[in-house]
Protein backbone atom coordinates (compact mmCIF):
# COMPACT_ATOMS: atom_id res chain seq x y z
CA UNK A 1 0.00 0.00 0.00
CA UNK A 2 1.33 3.38 -0.91
CA UNK A 3 1.59 6.02 1.80
CA UNK A 4 -1.28 7.97 0.29
CA UNK A 5 -3.58 4.95 0.34
CA UNK A 6 -2.43 4.16 3.85
CA UNK A 7 -3.34 7.66 4.96
CA UNK A 8 -6.82 7.36 3.49
CA UNK A 9 -7.25 3.90 5.00
CA UNK A 10 -6.15 5.15 8.42
CA UNK A 11 -8.46 8.13 8.21
CA UNK A 12 -11.47 5.89 7.56
CA UNK A 13 -10.27 3.19 9.97
CA UNK A 14 -10.01 5.63 12.89
CA UNK A 15 -13.61 6.61 12.32
CA UNK A 16 -15.27 3.32 11.31
CA UNK A 17 -12.99 0.67 12.85
CA UNK A 18 -12.29 -1.19 9.58
CA UNK A 19 -9.35 -3.10 11.04
CA UNK A 20 -11.58 -4.59 13.76
CA UNK A 21 -13.90 -5.85 11.03
CA UNK A 22 -10.95 -7.19 9.04
CA UNK A 23 -9.60 -8.94 12.14
CA UNK A 24 -13.03 -10.42 12.77
CA UNK A 25 -13.28 -11.65 9.19
CA UNK A 26 -9.78 -13.20 9.42
CA UNK A 27 -10.69 -15.20 12.51
CA UNK A 28 -14.13 -16.35 11.40
CA UNK A 29 -14.12 -20.01 10.38
CA UNK A 30 -16.67 -22.50 9.13
CA UNK A 31 -16.61 -26.14 10.30
CA UNK A 32 -15.81 -28.69 7.59
CA UNK A 33 -17.52 -32.07 7.76
CA UNK A 34 -19.82 -34.31 5.73
CA UNK A 35 -22.84 -32.08 6.33
CA UNK A 36 -21.09 -28.80 5.44
CA UNK A 37 -23.18 -28.60 2.25
CA UNK A 38 -26.22 -27.56 4.27
CA UNK A 39 -24.46 -24.39 5.44
CA UNK A 40 -25.05 -22.82 2.02
CA UNK A 41 -28.82 -22.73 2.32
CA UNK A 42 -29.03 -19.76 4.67
CA UNK A 43 -26.87 -17.78 2.26
CA UNK A 44 -28.97 -18.90 -0.72
CA UNK A 45 -32.11 -17.75 1.10
CA UNK A 46 -30.45 -14.40 1.74
CA UNK A 47 -29.45 -14.08 -1.90
CA UNK A 48 -32.96 -14.87 -3.10
CA UNK A 49 -34.33 -12.31 -0.66
CA UNK A 50 -32.05 -9.71 -2.22
CA UNK A 51 -33.36 -10.75 -5.63
CA UNK A 52 -36.88 -10.23 -4.26
CA UNK A 53 -36.04 -6.72 -3.08
CA UNK A 54 -34.46 -5.85 -6.40
CA UNK A 55 -37.13 -7.28 -8.72
CA UNK A 56 -39.81 -6.01 -6.33
CA UNK A 57 -38.60 -2.44 -6.69
CA UNK A 58 -38.55 -2.88 -10.47
CA UNK A 59 -42.18 -4.06 -10.42
CA UNK A 60 -43.06 -1.14 -8.18
CA UNK A 61 -42.02 1.17 -11.01
CA UNK A 62 -45.16 0.26 -13.00
CA UNK A 63 -47.53 -1.48 -10.58
CA UNK A 64 -50.65 0.45 -9.58
CA UNK A 65 -52.56 -0.99 -6.60
CA UNK A 66 -56.32 -0.74 -6.26
CA UNK A 67 -58.79 -0.87 -9.14
CA UNK A 68 -56.07 -0.68 -11.79
CA UNK A 69 -53.98 -3.52 -10.36
CA UNK A 70 -54.80 -6.08 -13.05
CA UNK A 71 -54.36 -3.60 -15.88
CA UNK A 72 -50.96 -2.52 -14.59
CA UNK A 73 -49.74 -6.12 -14.24
CA UNK A 74 -51.02 -6.80 -17.76
CA UNK A 75 -48.99 -3.81 -18.91
CA UNK A 76 -45.89 -5.02 -17.08
CA UNK A 77 -46.28 -8.51 -18.56
CA UNK A 78 -47.21 -7.69 -22.15
CA UNK A 79 -46.24 -4.08 -22.89
CA UNK A 80 -43.07 -3.14 -21.02
CA UNK A 81 -39.89 -4.64 -22.44
CA UNK A 82 -38.79 -7.66 -20.39
CA UNK A 83 -41.55 -6.94 -17.87
CA UNK A 84 -42.64 -10.59 -18.17
CA UNK A 85 -39.12 -11.64 -17.21
CA UNK A 86 -38.91 -9.41 -14.16
CA UNK A 87 -42.34 -10.45 -12.94
CA UNK A 88 -41.51 -14.09 -13.61
CA UNK A 89 -38.21 -13.77 -11.74
CA UNK A 90 -40.01 -12.20 -8.77
CA UNK A 91 -42.57 -15.00 -8.63
CA UNK A 92 -40.07 -17.82 -9.15
CA UNK A 93 -37.60 -16.35 -6.71
CA UNK A 94 -40.36 -16.18 -4.08
CA UNK A 95 -40.96 -19.91 -4.48
CA UNK A 96 -37.26 -20.73 -4.49
CA UNK A 97 -36.71 -18.56 -1.41
CA UNK A 98 -39.40 -20.39 0.57
CA UNK A 99 -37.88 -23.67 -0.61
CA UNK A 100 -34.36 -22.73 0.47
CA UNK A 101 -35.60 -21.36 3.82
CA UNK A 102 -37.33 -24.70 4.42
CA UNK A 103 -34.15 -26.62 3.54
CA UNK A 104 -32.19 -24.28 5.82
CA UNK A 105 -34.69 -24.78 8.64
CA UNK A 106 -34.69 -28.58 8.43
CA UNK A 107 -30.89 -28.72 8.21
CA UNK A 108 -30.66 -26.55 11.33
CA UNK A 109 -33.21 -28.77 12.99
CA UNK A 110 -31.47 -32.06 12.26
CA UNK A 111 -28.01 -30.67 13.05
CA UNK A 112 -29.50 -29.55 16.37
CA UNK A 113 -28.16 -26.08 15.69
CA UNK A 114 -30.98 -24.58 17.77
CA UNK A 115 -29.36 -25.64 21.05
CA UNK A 116 -27.69 -23.28 23.49
CA UNK A 117 -26.53 -20.57 22.70
CA UNK A 118 -28.45 -20.41 19.40
CA UNK A 119 -32.07 -20.37 20.61
CA UNK A 120 -32.63 -16.81 19.38
CA UNK A 121 -31.29 -17.78 15.96
CA UNK A 122 -33.94 -20.50 15.75
CA UNK A 123 -36.74 -18.26 17.02
CA UNK A 124 -35.87 -15.35 14.73
CA UNK A 125 -35.53 -17.77 11.82
CA UNK A 126 -38.99 -19.17 12.46
CA UNK A 127 -40.38 -15.63 12.61
CA UNK A 128 -38.66 -14.85 9.29
CA UNK A 129 -40.22 -17.94 7.71
CA UNK A 130 -43.62 -16.88 9.04
CA UNK A 131 -43.24 -13.40 7.57
CA UNK A 132 -41.94 -14.86 4.30
CA UNK A 133 -45.12 -16.90 3.94
CA UNK A 134 -47.25 -13.78 4.58
CA UNK A 135 -45.12 -12.07 1.91
CA UNK A 136 -46.02 -14.94 -0.43
CA UNK A 137 -49.71 -14.82 0.45
CA UNK A 138 -50.06 -11.05 0.11
CA UNK A 139 -47.99 -10.87 -3.07
CA UNK A 140 -50.09 -13.57 -4.70
CA UNK A 141 -53.17 -11.32 -4.70
CA UNK A 142 -51.52 -8.29 -6.28
CA UNK A 143 -52.10 -9.21 -9.98
CA UNK A 144 -55.84 -9.56 -9.20
CA UNK A 145 -56.41 -12.31 -11.72
CA UNK A 146 -58.82 -15.20 -11.23
CA UNK A 147 -56.34 -17.43 -9.45
CA UNK A 148 -55.11 -14.80 -7.02
CA UNK A 149 -58.70 -13.80 -6.25
CA UNK A 150 -59.76 -17.30 -5.31
CA UNK A 151 -56.50 -18.13 -3.53
CA UNK A 152 -57.00 -15.11 -1.28
CA UNK A 153 -60.68 -15.85 -0.80
CA UNK A 154 -59.91 -19.41 0.31
CA UNK A 155 -56.81 -18.47 2.32
CA UNK A 156 -58.72 -15.93 4.38
CA UNK A 157 -61.21 -18.65 5.35
CA UNK A 158 -58.54 -19.95 7.71
CA UNK A 159 -58.41 -16.90 10.03
CA UNK A 160 -62.18 -16.59 9.53
CA UNK A 161 -62.61 -20.00 11.20
CA UNK A 162 -61.18 -18.79 14.51
CA UNK A 163 -64.09 -18.82 16.97
CA UNK A 164 -65.75 -15.48 17.89
CA UNK A 165 -63.18 -13.04 16.44
CA UNK A 166 -62.33 -14.86 13.19
CA UNK A 167 -64.89 -13.16 10.96
CA UNK A 168 -63.90 -9.69 12.23
CA UNK A 169 -60.20 -10.43 11.55
CA UNK A 170 -60.95 -11.70 8.04
CA UNK A 171 -63.09 -8.62 7.28
CA UNK A 172 -60.32 -6.38 8.52
CA UNK A 173 -57.75 -8.14 6.31
CA UNK A 174 -60.06 -8.05 3.28
CA UNK A 175 -61.32 -4.53 3.82
CA UNK A 176 -64.91 -5.72 3.50
CA UNK A 177 -66.95 -8.91 3.28
CA UNK A 178 -65.38 -9.99 -0.01
CA UNK A 179 -61.99 -9.75 -1.77
CA UNK A 180 -62.04 -6.53 -3.80
CA UNK A 181 -59.83 -3.62 -4.86
CA UNK A 182 -59.77 -2.57 -1.20
CA UNK A 183 -58.10 -5.89 -0.42
CA UNK A 184 -55.43 -5.47 -3.07
CA UNK A 185 -54.74 -1.95 -1.83
CA UNK A 186 -54.13 -3.04 1.77
CA UNK A 187 -52.27 -6.21 0.78
CA UNK A 188 -50.02 -3.95 -1.28
CA UNK A 189 -49.28 -1.75 1.74
CA UNK A 190 -48.59 -4.91 3.73
CA UNK A 191 -46.39 -6.42 1.03
CA UNK A 192 -44.16 -3.44 0.27
CA UNK A 193 -44.11 -1.43 3.52
CA UNK A 194 -45.25 -3.27 6.63
CA UNK A 195 -43.67 -6.68 6.01
CA UNK A 196 -40.27 -5.33 4.85
CA UNK A 197 -40.21 -3.00 7.86
CA UNK A 198 -40.54 -6.01 10.17
CA UNK A 199 -38.53 -8.45 8.08
CA UNK A 200 -35.38 -6.39 7.55
CA UNK A 201 -34.46 -5.65 11.21
CA UNK A 202 -35.29 -9.24 12.12
CA UNK A 203 -33.05 -10.46 9.31
CA UNK A 204 -30.29 -8.16 10.59
CA UNK A 205 -30.68 -9.67 14.05
CA UNK A 206 -30.61 -13.21 12.62
CA UNK A 207 -27.42 -12.50 10.64
CA UNK A 208 -25.78 -10.77 13.59
CA UNK A 209 -26.43 -13.87 15.70
CA UNK A 210 -24.77 -16.03 13.05
CA UNK A 211 -21.67 -13.81 13.30
CA UNK A 212 -21.78 -13.92 17.08
CA UNK A 213 -22.09 -17.67 17.51
CA UNK A 214 -20.72 -18.97 14.22
CA UNK A 215 -21.97 -22.07 12.41
CA UNK A 216 -23.09 -24.90 14.63
CA UNK A 217 -21.51 -28.28 13.96
CA UNK A 218 -23.74 -31.36 14.22
CA UNK A 219 -23.48 -33.26 17.54
CA UNK A 220 -21.42 -36.07 15.96
CA UNK A 221 -18.75 -33.53 14.98
CA UNK A 222 -18.93 -31.65 18.26
CA UNK A 223 -18.24 -34.93 20.07
CA UNK A 224 -14.85 -35.24 18.31
CA UNK A 225 -11.72 -34.03 20.10
CA UNK A 226 -10.75 -30.49 18.93
CA UNK A 227 -7.72 -31.68 16.94
CA UNK A 228 -9.90 -33.89 14.73
CA UNK A 229 -12.35 -31.12 13.91
CA UNK A 230 -11.62 -29.43 10.61
CA UNK A 231 -12.55 -25.92 9.57
CA UNK A 232 -11.95 -23.44 6.78
CA UNK A 233 -11.55 -19.67 6.95
CA UNK A 234 -14.78 -17.87 6.16
CA UNK A 235 -12.95 -15.19 4.24
CA UNK A 236 -12.13 -15.78 1.45
CA UNK A 237 -12.59 -19.56 1.23
CA UNK A 238 -16.16 -20.09 2.36
CA UNK A 239 -17.21 -16.71 1.03
CA UNK A 240 -16.07 -17.71 -2.47
CA UNK A 241 -18.06 -20.92 -2.24
CA UNK A 242 -21.05 -18.92 -1.03
CA UNK A 243 -20.75 -16.63 -4.05
CA UNK A 244 -20.49 -19.64 -6.34
CA UNK A 245 -23.73 -20.98 -4.85
CA UNK A 246 -25.33 -17.58 -5.42
CA UNK A 247 -24.27 -17.66 -9.07
CA UNK A 248 -25.66 -21.16 -9.34
CA UNK A 249 -28.96 -20.03 -7.77
CA UNK A 250 -29.13 -17.13 -10.20
CA UNK A 251 -28.67 -19.51 -13.13
CA UNK A 252 -31.44 -21.80 -11.82
CA UNK A 253 -33.69 -18.80 -11.20
CA UNK A 254 -33.14 -17.16 -14.58
CA UNK A 255 -33.64 -20.46 -16.40
CA UNK A 256 -36.91 -21.16 -14.60
CA UNK A 257 -38.11 -17.57 -15.03
CA UNK A 258 -37.43 -17.47 -18.75
CA UNK A 259 -38.37 -21.05 -19.71
CA UNK A 260 -41.52 -21.14 -17.57
CA UNK A 261 -42.72 -17.53 -17.49
CA UNK A 262 -45.30 -16.86 -14.80
CA UNK A 263 -48.75 -16.65 -16.35
CA UNK A 264 -51.41 -14.01 -15.94
CA UNK A 265 -54.99 -15.30 -15.92
CA UNK A 266 -58.24 -13.57 -16.73
CA UNK A 267 -59.09 -10.50 -14.64
CA UNK A 268 -60.99 -11.45 -11.50
CA UNK A 269 -64.74 -11.47 -11.68
CA UNK A 270 -66.61 -11.63 -8.39
CA UNK A 271 -69.50 -13.44 -10.14
CA UNK A 272 -67.48 -16.07 -12.02
CA UNK A 273 -67.24 -19.62 -10.62
CA UNK A 274 -63.89 -20.89 -9.35
CA UNK A 275 -61.79 -22.36 -12.19
CA UNK A 276 -61.39 -26.16 -12.32
CA UNK A 277 -58.23 -27.52 -10.68
CA UNK A 278 -57.60 -24.42 -8.56
CA UNK A 279 -55.06 -25.14 -5.83
CA UNK A 280 -52.77 -23.18 -3.50
CA UNK A 281 -49.06 -22.56 -4.12
CA UNK A 282 -46.96 -25.60 -3.27
CA UNK A 283 -45.82 -24.15 0.07
CA UNK A 284 -49.42 -23.83 1.24
CA UNK A 285 -50.46 -27.18 -0.21
CA UNK A 286 -49.67 -29.22 2.90
CA UNK A 287 -51.75 -27.24 5.43
CA UNK A 288 -54.52 -26.93 2.82
CA UNK A 289 -54.59 -30.70 2.33
CA UNK A 290 -54.40 -31.40 6.07
CA UNK A 291 -57.43 -29.19 6.64
CA UNK A 292 -59.24 -30.97 3.81
CA UNK A 293 -58.43 -34.43 5.19
CA UNK A 294 -59.44 -33.38 8.68
CA UNK A 295 -62.66 -31.97 7.27
CA UNK A 296 -63.50 -35.44 5.93
CA UNK A 297 -63.11 -36.95 9.39
CA UNK A 298 -64.71 -34.11 11.34
CA UNK A 299 -67.14 -32.30 9.05
CA UNK A 300 -68.28 -28.75 9.61
CA UNK A 301 -67.13 -26.14 12.05
CA UNK A 302 -65.77 -28.72 14.50
CA UNK A 303 -63.26 -29.85 11.86
CA UNK A 304 -62.16 -26.30 11.11
CA UNK A 305 -61.59 -25.46 14.74
CA UNK A 306 -59.84 -28.78 15.41
CA UNK A 307 -57.63 -28.12 12.39
CA UNK A 308 -56.62 -24.67 13.58
CA UNK A 309 -55.94 -26.00 17.09
CA UNK A 310 -53.79 -28.84 15.75
CA UNK A 311 -51.82 -26.47 13.52
CA UNK A 312 -51.25 -24.01 16.32
CA UNK A 313 -50.12 -26.81 18.61
CA UNK A 314 -47.81 -28.35 16.00
CA UNK A 315 -46.20 -25.03 15.11
CA UNK A 316 -45.84 -24.09 18.79
CA UNK A 317 -44.07 -27.38 19.53
CA UNK A 318 -41.82 -26.88 16.51
CA UNK A 319 -40.91 -23.31 17.49
CA UNK A 320 -40.26 -24.26 21.13
CA UNK A 321 -37.98 -27.22 20.32
CA UNK A 322 -34.79 -25.53 21.66
CA UNK A 323 -36.32 -25.41 25.12
CA UNK A 324 -37.30 -29.08 25.05
CA UNK A 325 -34.18 -30.56 23.44
CA UNK A 326 -31.67 -28.35 25.24
CA UNK A 327 -28.79 -30.50 26.40
CA UNK A 328 -25.65 -31.50 24.51
CA UNK A 329 -25.98 -35.15 25.54
CA UNK A 330 -27.77 -37.30 23.00
CA UNK A 331 -30.37 -38.73 25.37
CA UNK A 332 -34.05 -39.58 25.23
CA UNK A 333 -35.10 -36.00 24.47
CA UNK A 334 -32.66 -35.59 21.61
CA UNK A 335 -34.01 -38.74 20.01
CA UNK A 336 -37.63 -37.65 20.55
CA UNK A 337 -36.87 -34.32 18.88
CA UNK A 338 -35.26 -36.15 15.99
CA UNK A 339 -38.35 -38.34 15.47
CA UNK A 340 -40.62 -35.31 15.77
CA UNK A 341 -38.62 -33.72 12.94
CA UNK A 342 -38.86 -36.83 10.79
CA UNK A 343 -42.62 -37.03 11.36
CA UNK A 344 -42.94 -33.36 10.38
CA UNK A 345 -40.98 -33.90 7.14
CA UNK A 346 -42.95 -37.04 6.24
CA UNK A 347 -46.26 -35.34 7.04
CA UNK A 348 -45.41 -32.28 4.94
CA UNK A 349 -44.22 -34.36 1.99
CA UNK A 350 -47.10 -36.85 1.97
CA UNK A 351 -49.84 -34.22 2.35
CA UNK A 352 -48.23 -32.15 -0.40
CA UNK A 353 -48.09 -35.18 -2.70
CA UNK A 354 -51.70 -36.15 -1.87
CA UNK A 355 -52.71 -32.54 -2.46
CA UNK A 356 -51.26 -32.50 -5.96
CA UNK A 357 -52.49 -36.04 -6.64
CA UNK A 358 -56.09 -35.14 -5.88
CA UNK A 359 -56.26 -31.99 -8.05
CA UNK A 360 -58.90 -32.67 -10.62
CA UNK B 1 -0.05 -8.83 -3.42
CA UNK B 2 2.36 -9.57 -0.58
CA UNK B 3 2.07 -13.37 -0.88
CA UNK B 4 4.03 -13.33 -4.14
CA UNK B 5 7.10 -11.58 -2.83
CA UNK B 6 8.94 -14.80 -1.97
CA UNK B 7 8.28 -16.42 -5.34
CA UNK B 8 11.17 -16.51 -7.78
CA UNK B 9 10.75 -13.77 -10.36
CA UNK B 10 8.86 -15.12 -13.32
CA UNK B 11 10.41 -14.56 -16.70
CA UNK B 12 8.04 -12.64 -18.90
CA UNK B 13 6.41 -14.76 -21.55
CA UNK B 14 6.71 -17.94 -19.48
CA UNK B 15 3.71 -20.25 -19.33
CA UNK B 16 2.70 -19.33 -15.79
CA UNK B 17 2.15 -15.64 -16.41
CA UNK B 18 0.32 -16.31 -19.62
CA UNK B 19 -2.07 -18.77 -18.03
CA UNK B 20 -2.76 -16.48 -15.13
CA UNK B 21 -3.25 -13.43 -17.31
CA UNK B 22 -5.42 -15.39 -19.75
CA UNK B 23 -7.50 -16.65 -16.85
CA UNK B 24 -7.98 -13.18 -15.38
CA UNK B 25 -8.90 -11.73 -18.76
CA UNK B 26 -11.38 -14.54 -19.41
CA UNK B 27 -12.89 -14.21 -15.94
CA UNK B 28 -13.18 -10.45 -16.36
CA UNK B 29 -14.80 -10.83 -19.76
CA UNK B 30 -17.22 -13.44 -18.45
CA UNK B 31 -18.09 -11.15 -15.53
CA UNK B 32 -18.72 -8.24 -17.89
CA UNK B 33 -20.85 -10.39 -20.18
CA UNK B 34 -22.81 -11.64 -17.18
CA UNK B 35 -23.40 -8.12 -15.88
CA UNK B 36 -24.42 -6.92 -19.33
CA UNK B 37 -26.86 -9.83 -19.70
CA UNK B 38 -28.47 -8.78 -16.42
CA UNK B 39 -28.36 -5.05 -17.04
CA UNK B 40 -29.78 -5.09 -20.59
CA UNK B 41 -33.31 -6.35 -19.78
CA UNK B 42 -33.45 -4.05 -16.75
CA UNK B 43 -32.46 -1.06 -18.85
CA UNK B 44 -35.00 -1.88 -21.55
CA UNK B 45 -37.70 -2.44 -18.90
CA UNK B 46 -37.09 0.94 -17.29
CA UNK B 47 -36.79 2.66 -20.67
CA UNK B 48 -40.13 1.31 -21.96
CA UNK B 49 -42.18 4.51 -21.44
CA UNK B 50 -39.46 6.56 -23.11
CA UNK B 51 -39.50 4.22 -26.11
CA UNK B 52 -43.29 4.41 -26.28
CA UNK B 53 -43.09 8.21 -26.20
CA UNK B 54 -40.52 8.15 -29.00
CA UNK B 55 -42.87 6.02 -31.08
CA UNK B 56 -45.63 8.54 -30.40
CA UNK B 57 -43.38 11.40 -31.58
CA UNK B 58 -43.12 9.67 -34.93
CA UNK B 59 -46.74 10.79 -35.52
CA UNK B 60 -46.99 13.12 -38.54
CA UNK B 61 -50.69 13.88 -38.52
CA UNK B 62 -53.44 14.29 -35.93
CA UNK B 63 -57.15 14.36 -36.71
CA UNK B 64 -59.09 16.51 -34.29
CA UNK B 65 -62.72 15.43 -34.53
CA UNK B 66 -65.35 18.22 -34.41
CA UNK B 67 -62.62 20.84 -33.91
CA UNK B 68 -64.08 22.85 -36.83
CA UNK B 69 -66.76 23.97 -34.33
CA UNK B 70 -64.13 25.81 -32.29
CA UNK B 71 -65.46 29.40 -31.96
CA UNK B 72 -63.37 32.25 -33.36
CA UNK B 73 -61.04 33.82 -30.79
CA UNK B 74 -60.49 30.61 -28.85
CA UNK B 75 -57.92 27.87 -28.54
CA UNK B 76 -57.85 24.08 -28.31
CA UNK B 77 -55.01 22.28 -26.58
CA UNK B 78 -54.23 18.81 -27.94
CA UNK B 79 -51.41 16.28 -27.98
CA UNK B 80 -49.33 16.09 -31.13
CA UNK B 81 -47.48 12.83 -30.59
CA UNK B 82 -46.06 13.04 -27.11
CA UNK B 83 -46.08 16.82 -26.63
CA UNK B 84 -48.82 19.45 -26.21
CA UNK B 85 -49.86 21.67 -29.12
CA UNK B 86 -52.21 24.62 -29.78
CA UNK B 87 -54.98 25.03 -32.35
CA UNK B 88 -56.04 28.69 -32.50
CA UNK B 89 -59.13 29.90 -34.36
CA UNK B 90 -58.38 33.61 -34.71
CA UNK B 91 -61.02 36.36 -34.77
CA UNK B 92 -60.16 37.03 -38.44
CA UNK B 93 -61.06 33.42 -39.24
CA UNK B 94 -57.51 32.16 -39.70
CA UNK B 95 -56.67 28.73 -38.29
CA UNK B 96 -53.18 28.44 -36.82
CA UNK B 97 -51.61 25.44 -35.12
CA UNK B 98 -48.21 25.20 -33.48
CA UNK B 99 -46.35 23.31 -30.80
CA UNK B 100 -47.06 24.49 -27.25
CA UNK B 101 -43.62 23.62 -25.89
CA UNK B 102 -41.69 26.81 -25.05
CA UNK B 103 -38.31 26.88 -26.78
CA UNK B 104 -36.72 28.33 -23.64
CA UNK B 105 -37.04 25.61 -20.95
CA UNK B 106 -39.89 23.45 -22.17
CA UNK B 107 -42.90 24.78 -20.23
CA UNK B 108 -46.31 24.62 -21.91
CA UNK B 109 -47.29 28.01 -23.35
CA UNK B 110 -50.82 29.48 -23.51
CA UNK B 111 -52.76 31.60 -25.99
CA UNK B 112 -54.09 34.85 -24.50
CA UNK B 113 -56.88 36.11 -26.82
CA UNK B 114 -57.35 39.47 -25.02
CA UNK B 115 -53.65 40.35 -25.40
CA UNK B 116 -53.47 38.53 -28.76
CA UNK B 117 -50.23 36.83 -27.85
CA UNK B 118 -48.82 33.49 -26.81
CA UNK B 119 -47.33 33.67 -23.34
CA UNK B 120 -45.17 31.35 -21.31
CA UNK B 121 -45.90 31.77 -17.60
CA UNK B 122 -42.63 30.21 -16.46
CA UNK B 123 -40.20 32.94 -17.53
CA UNK B 124 -42.38 35.45 -19.40
CA UNK B 125 -41.57 34.45 -22.97
CA UNK B 126 -43.92 35.91 -25.59
CA UNK B 127 -44.62 34.59 -29.11
CA UNK B 128 -46.58 35.88 -32.09
CA UNK B 129 -49.88 33.91 -32.29
CA UNK B 130 -49.88 33.89 -36.12
CA UNK B 131 -46.29 33.06 -36.97
CA UNK B 132 -44.97 31.53 -33.77
CA UNK B 133 -42.07 34.01 -33.84
CA UNK B 134 -40.41 34.72 -30.48
CA UNK B 135 -41.29 38.34 -29.71
CA UNK B 136 -39.88 39.05 -26.28
CA UNK B 137 -38.47 37.40 -23.19
CA UNK B 138 -35.95 34.57 -23.03
CA UNK B 139 -37.12 32.17 -25.82
CA UNK B 140 -34.26 31.69 -28.31
CA UNK B 141 -36.33 30.25 -31.16
CA UNK B 142 -39.86 30.50 -32.62
CA UNK B 143 -42.56 27.89 -31.99
CA UNK B 144 -42.86 25.44 -34.90
CA UNK B 145 -46.04 25.82 -36.96
CA UNK B 146 -48.13 22.89 -38.16
CA UNK B 147 -50.16 22.66 -41.36
CA UNK B 148 -53.91 22.97 -40.75
CA UNK B 149 -56.72 21.63 -42.95
CA UNK B 150 -60.31 22.32 -41.87
CA UNK B 151 -63.18 20.17 -43.20
CA UNK B 152 -66.79 19.33 -42.22
CA UNK B 153 -65.88 16.56 -39.80
CA UNK B 154 -62.89 18.08 -38.04
CA UNK B 155 -59.46 19.61 -38.33
CA UNK B 156 -56.39 17.79 -39.61
CA UNK B 157 -53.09 18.99 -38.21
CA UNK B 158 -49.88 17.75 -39.82
CA UNK B 159 -46.18 18.44 -39.71
CA UNK B 160 -45.26 21.30 -41.99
Amino acid sequence: MTTKNATIYNWIDERLGLSELAAFARHKTVPVHLQSFWYYWGGISLFLFMVQCFTGVLLLVYFRPGAEAYESVRQITFVMHFGWLIRSAHAWSASLMIFSILVHMFSVYFMKAYRKPREFGWLSGMALLGIASVFGFSGYLLPMDELSYFATKVGLQIPAAIPFVGEAIANMLRGGPDVSEFTVQRFFALHVVVLPAIFLPLLGFHLWLVQRHGNAAPPSVEALPPEQRKSMPFFPNFFQKDLAMWMFSLVVLSSLASVFPWSLGKPYDALAPAPIGIHPEWYFMSPFEMLKLLGNVLPGEAGEIAGILLFTLGIALWVLIPFYDNTKESGQRARAAHYFGLIAVILLLTTTVIGYWTIR
Amino acid sequence: MTEHTHLAPVVEGSGETNTRRAFLVAAGAAGLAYTAALAYPIYRYLASPQEMAMEATAVTEVNLKDAQKLPAGSVLMFKFGASPALLIHHEDGRWISMTAVCTHLGCTVQYEPQADRIHCACHGGVYNPYTGANVSGPPPKPLKLFKVAVNETGVDVSRA
